[in-house]
Order: structure tokens, then sequence, then C-alpha cells
């Protein structure tokens, strides 16, 4: 073929198309070479390859210099080695350079076992510590969502490229230079004086333990330990599909029965299910849909359409912070972990005779920025929050670890009732398109009053950075539009901001692939099959489900007959809704 | 944001400065070099101002001003100091005198006193090696200068 190009690797050879960084042809027949700073999310906007940290250099015959191969493109003819004794000295020199400037506290570092940097480390043979160097003091902070501990920091600059390219927040940087160089928040501020949404993406490709999640599970035993609290749990769609990571299951495998089992031992009272909260969110955002809709079809111009989806906490940061004009389009309904607390301390709480105070709701979320939507003022009544705190999924894998829990011994168990009722809408909220396919079964059905033909709304799946897709409503066709990653939600504000984004509807989920590549997953170091295989999971979840349609829940039925009486009810609007604010900096 | 406040005419005229090299980022560079030289450095609402007006994150810009020593974030005093630590007065103990001025003023290099009336810097050179080591007060040049000098210097610029 024309544009293959041959070369040998290592003495094999190989044929690869013309483009391919040696890296990546030398990964085509198995050999894996040794990277730090360069990730790739093949087929996602994700990628990060700066040639900053020199790992992965190898020799190239007829060049003076190492290169390095996940900056260097073959050529007709190259002959590389990945191996040679050269190679595998200065591979392991620039290591132990990199080491001479980090604090090497692995043992207390709250990403010890996932460190790609110890991983490194452990595979070349390092056995001391050959430079003692100058340790640059950075900065550390704690926000309600991120830990940042710079002094851990490489330099790789993965978190400057998500927060920067992928997801066009802006907020991360490297400043001064040389030694003193360190990645920073603008002008130096905490993230807390800064346009930063608490997505968590710089987290989840963080390779040391720079940037990690702040950890509430001290917090969490001892609310579990104390016989006053009635503590509460909401696991969201995305955590059943990744957790089984943690404990050396198959990317994919779907352990929503041990989920339940694993909270359960933990101690939690109740067990319930933040896909009840989406279910809810359906029910209301689909109504709001249908009101807006309902008003532009009668001709009423002020209409706000699009009507854009607030489930995700990061997105809602992000447009209060950059499109404080076009605060009237998002939804008011709040995210499903939201909706559930609200719900869980007034209705459920009032049902079983037990004061707020008492209440412990905590959320277990995929998500950082859960953490920072859990203290918004808006949230809480008289100080009290409706969800109390959130933990991560890692979080939970390390408090089931700590609290002597079998993983593989634990059976698979229901969620309680009620509040642990769900449907199959509600299960695929974790993954890009997913709130909108859920909302799409409901509105289709409530609007054309018919039973949807076909269930599945496969055109809003997928990878792809921005989808789109046209749903015939009796003779009306409904714009849908579906963006993950908040760099195409810019692209789609902007859009909107000059008065051209014609769709009806839209979604957007901050994290790339939504919330199963959550800043609080399992990492992935780079291996985007995992992300897919998380994907498929939600889907053949939603498929086992016996109800696939959020308006079919039994038990969210009895919510409004019982309590809330019709979606956008006036106490719907109070308990279900919010409204947003202008964060831009002046 | 920041404590210190752009006068309009200020912020018009770093305006004014990214319109002249059309509001392109490839040219941030120069527009900090003009505004620099215009306003005397580069304080967070003018990076802010600049960062809007080429469309991109203020971060960016921060991260440029920090890489380039030549850059600054802090005004210089109405009586900007210079000590020369050029070979010639280096070795007739310049870094002596450097000391002591940041020990008198009570600021480091770089720095400027929080009355904003002396800032302290290191150049190499002004061409007086003959009178080394020497120093510049504003626009005066003191040459032959022991450590001992320094306090009845600054006195003499007393309001």
């Amino acid at each position: 073929m024309e544009n293959m190009i041959n070369l040998l690797i290592d003495k094999r050879p190989v044929s690869v198309p013309k483009g391919t960084t040696v890296l990546d042809a030398a990964a085509s027949i198995g050999i894996n070479i040794p990277a730090l700073c360069h990730m790739d999310l093949k087929g996602t906007c994700v990628k990060s390859s700066p040639a900053a940290c020199r790992i992965c250099v190898v020799e190239i015959e007829g060049r003076r210099n190492l290169a390095p191969s996940c900056a260097t493109m073959v050529t007709e003819g190259m002959v590389v080695s990945t191996n040679s004794a050269r190679v595998v000295r200065a591979r392991k020199t620039v290591a132990e350079l990199i080491l001479s400037d980090h604090p090497n506290d692995c043992l207390t570092c709250p990403k010890c076992n996932h460190c790609e940097l110890q991983q490194l480390v452990t595979r070349f043979n390092i056995r001391e510590m050959p430079y003692k160097g100058e340790q640059s003091e950075r900065k550390k902070e704690v926000t309600a969502a991120i830990t940042r501990n710079m002094d851990k920091c490489i330099l790789c600059r993965r978190c400057e490229s998500m927060c920067n390219n992928v997801q066009t927040v802006g907020v991360l940087g490297a400043v001064k230079r040389g030694f003193e160089t360190t990645i920073a928040p603008t002008f130096d501020r905490m993230f807390s004086e800064t346009d930063c949404t608490y997505c968590g993406q710089c987290v989840a490709v963080c390779p040391t333990g720079a940037l990690t999640e702040r950890d509430n599970t001290d917090r969490l035993l001892e609310d579990l330990n104390n016989p006053d609290k009635i503590v509460i749990a909401q696991p969201a769609p995305a955590v059943r599909v990744a957790l089984g990571e943690e404990f050396g299951m198959k990317p994919g495998t779907i352990v929503t029965g041990k989920l339940a089992a694993s909270l359960r031992a933990l101690g939690f009272d109740y067990v319930f299910d933040t896909d009840f909260g989406a279910d809810l969110t359906i029910m209301e955002e689909g109504a709001e849909i249908l009101h807006r809709l309902k008003a532009f079809l009668g001709g009423d111009k002020s209409v706000k359409l699009p009507i854009m989806t607030s489930c995700c906490p990061a997105w809602v940061n992000f447009y209060e912070h950059n499109y404080p004009d076009l605060l009237e389009y998002p939804s008011s309904a709040k995210s499903p972990a939201q909706m559930f607390g609200a719900i869980a301390k007034t209705y459920w709480a009032q049902k079983m005779g037990i004061p707020r105070e008492k209440l412990v709701v905590v959320s277990v979320m995929p998500c950082l920025a859960k953490k920072y939507e859990c203290e918004r003022e808006e949230f809480k009544v008289n100080g009290n929050p409706d969800v109390d705190y959130s933990i991560s999924t890692r979080e939970l894998a390390r408090l089931i670890k700590r609290s002597n829990i079998d993983w593989n011994k634990l059976p698979d168990e229901d969620f309680d009732k009620p509040l642990g009722e769900s449907s199959g809408a509600a299960a695929i909220f974790g993954a890009t398109g997913g709130v909108m396919e859920a909302a799409l079964r409901t509105v289709y059905e409530v609007y054309t009053g018919k039973t949807l033909p076909r269930i599945e709304f496969t055109e809003v799946r997928g990878l792809d950075g921005i989808k789109e897709a046209e749903i015939d409503l009796n003779g009306f066709k409904l714009k849908v539009c579906v963006a993950h990653t908040l760099g195409n939600a810019r692209i789609l504000m902007d859009k909107l901001r000059a008065g051209d984004l014609p769709y009806h509807v839209v979604e957007v989920m901050a994290c790339p692939g939504g919330c199963i590549d959550g800043g609080g997953q399992p990492y992935h170091h780079g291996n985007v099959d995992i992300i897919k295989a998380r994907a498929k999971a939600i889907y053949a979840e939603d498929s086992g489900k016996p109800i696939r349609k959020s308006h079919e829940n039994p038990d969210i039925q009895k919510l409004y007959k019982e309590f809330l009486g019709e979606p956008l009810s006036e106490r719907s609007h109070q308990l279900l809704h919010t409204h947003y604010f202008d964060k831009s900096i002046k | 944001m920041s404590e210190f406040k752009l006068s309009c005419e200020a912020a018009r005229e770093v305006e004014e400065i990214c319109e002249k090299f059309h509001n392109d980022p490839g040219e941030l560079i120069s527009i900090l070099h003009e505004t620099q030289s215009k306003l005397g450095y580069l304080p967070e609402p003018v990076q802010r101002i600049i960062a809007g007006k080429l469309g991109i994150a203020p971060q960016k810009v921060y991260g440029v001003v920090t890489f380039y020593s030549f850059f600054t974030m802090t005004p210089k005093g109405r009586i900007p100091i210079s000590v020369c630590l050029g070979t010639a007065c280096y070795v007739r103990g310049a870094d002596k005198l450097l000391e002591e001025f940041k020990r008198v003023l009570n600021i480091d290099v770089g720095e400027t006193t929080p009355d904003g009336k002396f800032s302290l810097d290191c150049l190499r050179c002004v061409g007086a090696c003959g009178l080394a080591p020497v120093a510049t007060v504003g626009d005066k040049v003191y040459g032959r200068l022991n450590p001992s000098d320094i306090k009845k210097i600054v006195a003499e610029y007393a309001d």
C-alpha cells in the first residue's frame, strides 16, 4: 500500500500508516514502550503529547540523539531500538532525575498503587535514589472537590491539556520557568477564585498524587458509627459499571448487586439509588421540555430554546462562569442526586418520622464536581444540605477494603424501597447521550400519546463529540443535540450566543464519554477501551431492566400521587428546581 | 478581583495596543512589551484585558508574564534603585551593597516599598566601571560605594 511505512523495531519488521508515531507502531506489534507524560484516548479528543518527560526515548539508527517515541513519526526504512543498553540507561536516569525532585513519600501518598511514576520505578528496577537535589516547594490546597499538592507534580502537562484543550476552561497551566516552574491556576490563586468547574478531569489524568479528590471517607466512617445518625446512600448510575475494576474485575462488569450489598455491609441504614432521582429528573425536565415546546409551537416568541440539560454540576459551573447572559436556557431541574436528597429529607423523612438533622444523605458519585454541588447554599435548608456530602467511586472502593469486606464474597442484593426503584432510562444517565435518550422515551410518549415503536435512540449514543438527531413527534420534527466535554459545550454555547443553535433540546456532559469517565472513577491510565466497556455495560444494564421508561417507575408514580402532585407543581418547583447565578470573574 | 484599580484611560490604552496588533494571540509578547513600556508593569487587570481582547485564557497571559524575567507584575517605585552586579562592581563588593539596600529598604530584589517610593533591582553594567561598585538611584549614579554609605543615600531622598 502506498501510504504504509515499513520499518524495523527491535529487529522486527512492522508496517504502519504514514503519520504513526514510533510509540504506536511499536504498540501495534506488542512492544510496550514506557511513557509518562503521553496520554491518548484514541477516538476521543483527549490527547496530551508534549514530549516533556523523555521516558519514552528510543534509539534510531543514524540519529545522534535518542528520540521521544511519542512525538517521532515513523519513516521508511527506520531502524529503531527500544531496549538497547543506551536506551535502558537513559530511561532509568530520566526517572531518577524526576525522583530527585519528588517527595517520594509513597507509603502515605493518596495515589499509592495507582501512581504511574511509582509503576515505572518498579518497572525500571530502581532500587536507590542516586540524585539528591533541591526540592521545589509548591502550593497545596484542599477545595470542596479537588486536593492539590504540587510538590508531587512532575510537569507532565496532562492536566494542562485537559483544562485548556479538551475542556477549554483555561485555569491550569505552567507558570514561571526553570526549576521554579509549577502548574498553577490563573494568577496563582486558589481554584475557588478561578473559573474552575471542578470537572475533575485534571485529577482523572494526573499520573501522580499531585491532583487527587478531596477525601470524605473519614467523615463518612464517623457518621456510620454515630448511633444518633441515620445514614442513607445513593450511588450514581456510572458507579456500578466501574467499581468492580477496583477489585480486579474486567472493565465493564456490572456490579449493581454487590454495590448495594457493600453499602449495606459498610453500615448504611438504608441503601437507595440515585437512579430513582434520575427518573424523577426525567419527569420534571421532560415536563419542562414539553412546556417550552408547547409555548413555542403556540407562537410564543419569548420561549428560550434549546432547553439544555442541567444534571452535570461541572457543566452548570461552566455556564455560570462563562455564559451568564444565557442562564435562562438550561432546564431549572436539579441534578438527580440533589432531587434525591430533597425528596429523602422531606417526603421520605416525614414518612419515616426522622428529623432532618438526624438524617445524613451520602451520594456515591463518579464525579468530583458533585462534592462542590453539595456545598451550594441554594441546596441547603437552614444550613442543612439536601445531600450532606459525596464520595467518589474510588473512595468507596477504599472504604470497602478498609472495612474488611471481602468483595468477592459479597452477595448480590437489591436497593431498598421506595427510593431504590428505577428504570432503564435512569441507568443510561451515566453515558453521554443517556439523559437525552431517557428524556426522549418519556417526552415522545407523553407528547404523542403513543407507545414508542423502538425504545433505543442509538443515534445519540457513542463517543462522537457532538451528536445530533431528529425525532418525529406526530409530524413535528424535534431536533436534538448531545455534546460531551466542555470544549464541545463551548462550541454550542458560542453558537447559541450568536443566535445560531437550531435545536430544541441539548444535552451536555462535562466529562469525555459522560459520567462513566468522571473525575471520581477508577483511573483509566489512558486506556480508552475501559471507557468503551463501561458504556457498553451501561446499555446492558438498561436492556436488562423490566421497566425502561422513567414515567413507568411505580414508586415515582406513587411519589407524585402522595406528595408532589404533578410535574412542575408548586411543590415540585420548590423542591426539585433551582436557579443559576452569574459567576463570571469581573 | 484585585486591589489595583485600573483607570479608564489606562484600560483604553491597553485595548488600543491589542487592536494595533489586530488582537492576534501570536503577538502576545509584543503586546506585553508595549503595554509594560506604557504602564511600567503588568498588573492582573491589565492581563485580563489583554486575554479578553485576544480571546485566550488569562492563565496563558499569566504563564508568559511569569516565564520572562523582563515582565513584571509589581509597579516600580517612584525612585527606582539599581545595583550593578557586573564583573567589575561584583569583585569590588556589589553583593554587599545589594544586601545593605535590601536591609535598609526592607524589601527583596524586584520588590517595591509599601509606600511606592523605592524599588530595588539589579543590572549588569552602567558603563561606569572605573567607579565600581556602582548603584543608580533615580537618574543619579553613585560610585565607589561602601555598604556604610547606603543609609545616608536613602536618607537623601526623604520627603
